[in-house]
């Protein structure tokens, strides 16, 4: 009888075994792996030279580039999920309107988020060329590029101007999910709570702001900290656009990281680390100033 | 869970009997002037897609021209993308897409059943463990990744399959533990007590009741596992192009000093135009799937 009491123990163990033998070669062993390399002197190929402390970290809050790098990061961040949440509410309610034609525009909606990043971004690269892009082609047709001064074309060579068309292309790659997400919080909501609020004689604008909103809030929480997380370690855009340069003046912590691995891997792995303590950080950050247990769990 | 109540039926026939007493030919102006304004955003995000599409009739002969349609069309792109070793590429993308497809579904099922059935000592944890995986991601981790996988020596295909499968678990558990959940199990207990035996009641009631789900974790997986890129890049490098996956051998059209634009869009949209329709199959229940792990 206990014999069975036990085995009735165990078969969840058994039942979820896969799973986590499948997180642990993917997910455990290679940050095992990733800390242990960051105290490891270790070149471009790979070669292992030996522990070395804190050589690599210490190189790292050297490097002079670091701490541009993390500001741009910080912009790259904050700018591209805030613009996607503030368009995305926008699109949602649009979206939850009844019209005719409304399932074929939401398919439209989800071609950038089912296409490879990478894909969009060699789009925008090309239509971004300076002298045959077709942005530039339009541009020029309606006289802007004239105004500007036609060295603007070149959107790409400029770290600033690069910097916002990538935000952009990151904005519009993170619109469908978030604007999904949006949808699903806003179908949510009973019809009564707008009936109560229209008898009470809210305007449309206030009982958006009043009513929609806090109820919307959960979505709106669960939605940004996934943008985050997934914006902080966007790779595909800046490669593909600009590859982070020129020299480290459009990279952001990841691409940087990228960079720094084929040459020195041992502190590509302490960047790492670094990276990960700091989304680690900001997730924490998030889930108490928001209020999350409250807020989004029941 | 902010996802799962849906407007109630009630809350609609309501709607059809009070509200909008107006005719159904006589549509508002509001109406026409949202579907307008959702009509030339659905515009505005297709666009870069066709310009994806006219680039790869676009004659090599017209990429000077700064125009934005070309004078001539071509499908010569198109014919001549299979010479490139395009075919293996695909081979090679199928093979990694369907195999961490595969994965995920034999892992996951029996944790996501096993974690909506029973309450045991250690559950609270796996979630948690599951969440983790969702939470970081291959970019965070590379170097981990490849100096492991490079340890192990696997060919770059078969880790692909492997590390595809592991950042895609986390969704398909989500989903398929929503999805067992809502299943009752008084109508697994009920088919047992039929005569079904255990194996029969999973089979013939709850997978089927279930499938919606498990087709949403498997299109999703093999979505994300088409157009991962990051660690293609990393783990194939050296590799020849038809052992690259499709994302690594796009880049291939990119050299040194020129671009194979022509070449480069028409297999840019070989491998997105398969997976837009597959998403669209799946398109209204993704959220749950990715939003579910932190509503818990």
């Amino acid at each position: 009888m206990t014999e069975m009491l036990a085995l009735r123990r165990l078969t969840p163990l058994l039942w979820l075994s896969p799973a986590i033998a499948l997180i642990g070669v993917v997910v455990l062993w290679p940050v095992l792996v990733m800390v242990q390399s960051s105290f490891q002197q270790i070149g471009g190929e790979g070669f292992v030279a030996g522990y070395n402390g804190t050589t690599n970290y210490t190189n790292l809050f050297h490097e002079p580039d670091l701490v541009a790098v993390l500001l741009r990061t910080l912009i790259w961040v904050v700018g591209v999920v805030g613009v996607t949440m503030l368009i995305s509410l926008g699109l949602a309610q649009l979206f939850h309107q009844r019209f005719p034609g409304r399932r074929v525009t939401r398919w439209a909606l989800i071609i950038p988020w089912a296409a490879s990043v990478m894909m969009t971004a060699l789009i925008f690269k090309w239509a971004l060329d300076p002298n045959v892009g077709v942005i530039n082609v339009i541009l020029n047709h309606i006289g802007v590029i004239k105004r500007l001064g036609s060295n603007q074309a070149d959107w790409l060579g400029n770290p600033t101007s690069a910097l916002i068309w990538m935000m952009a292309v990151a904005v519009f790659v993170s619109l469908p999910f978030t604007t999904y997400a949006l949808l699903s919080g806003l179908q949510g909501i009973p019809g009564d709570v707008y009936e109560a609020a229209s008898i009470d004689g809210a305007t449309s604008w206030r009982s958006y702001l009043g009513v929609t909103l806090p109820l919307l809030r959960p979505a709106i929480l669960v939605a940004t900290l996934i943008n985050v997380i997934n914006v902080f370690n966007s790779f595909p855009i800046i490669w593909e656009m600009t590859g982070g340069g020129p020299g480290y003046e459009t990279s952001t912590s990841t691409i940087y990281m990228i960079d720094l691995k084929q040459g020195d891997v041992g502190q590509a792995a302490s960047l790492s680390v670094f990276n990960f303590l700091l989304v680690i950080v900001i997730v924490l950050v998030y889930l108490s100033t928001t209020r999350w247990k409250e807020q989004v769990g029941r | 869970m902010i996802t799962t109540t849906k407007p109630a039926p009630r809350l609609r026939a309501l709607r059809r009997t009070t509200g909008r007493s107006a005719p159904r030919a006589r549509r508002p102006l509001r109406t026409w002037v949202i579907a307008i304004a959702a009509y030339v955003i659905a515009v505005l995000f297709l666009l870069p897609y066709l310009e994806m599409l006219v680039m790869a009739l676009r004659p090599n002969s017209e990429l000077g021209l700064a125009t934005i349609l070309p004078k001539h069309w071509t499908f010569s792109n198109f014919t001549t993308l299979w010479s490139t070793g395009l075919g293996g590429s695909i081979g090679t993308s199928l093979e990694i897409a369907a195999g961490a497809t595969v994965i995920v579904l034999l892992v996951a099922l029996p944790a996501a059943y096993c974690t909506a059935r029973r309450r045991f000592r250690g559950r609270g944890f796996f979630l948690l463990l599951v969440l983790a995986t969702q939470m970081f991601q291959p970019a965070a981790m590379l170097v981990g990744i490849q100096r492991e996988f490079t340890n192990f020596g696997l060919p770059p295909t078969l880790s692909l399959i492997i590390v595809n499968a592991g950042f895609n678990l986390a969704f398909a558990v989500w989903i398929l533990n929503a999805f067992f959940s809502s299943i009752p199990v008084e109508l697994e207990e009920a088919a047992m007590v039929d005569g079904l035996g255990r194996v029969g009641a999973l089979t013939r009631i709850t997978l089927p009741l279930a499938a919606p789900g498990i087709v949403t974790a498997l299109i999703f997986t093999f979505i994300a596992a088409w157009n991962e890129f990051l660690v293609a890049l990393t783990l194939s490098l050296g590799e020849g192009t038809s052992q690259q996956p499709l994302t690594v051998a796009i880049n291939g059209y990119i050299g040194e000093y020129s671009v194979d634009w022509g070449h480069l869009f028409a297999a840019g949209l070989v491998a997105t135009v398969p997976v837009i329709i597959l998403f669209a199959f799946i398109e209204r229940r993704v959220v749950s799937g990715l939003t579910a792990g932190a509503v818990k």
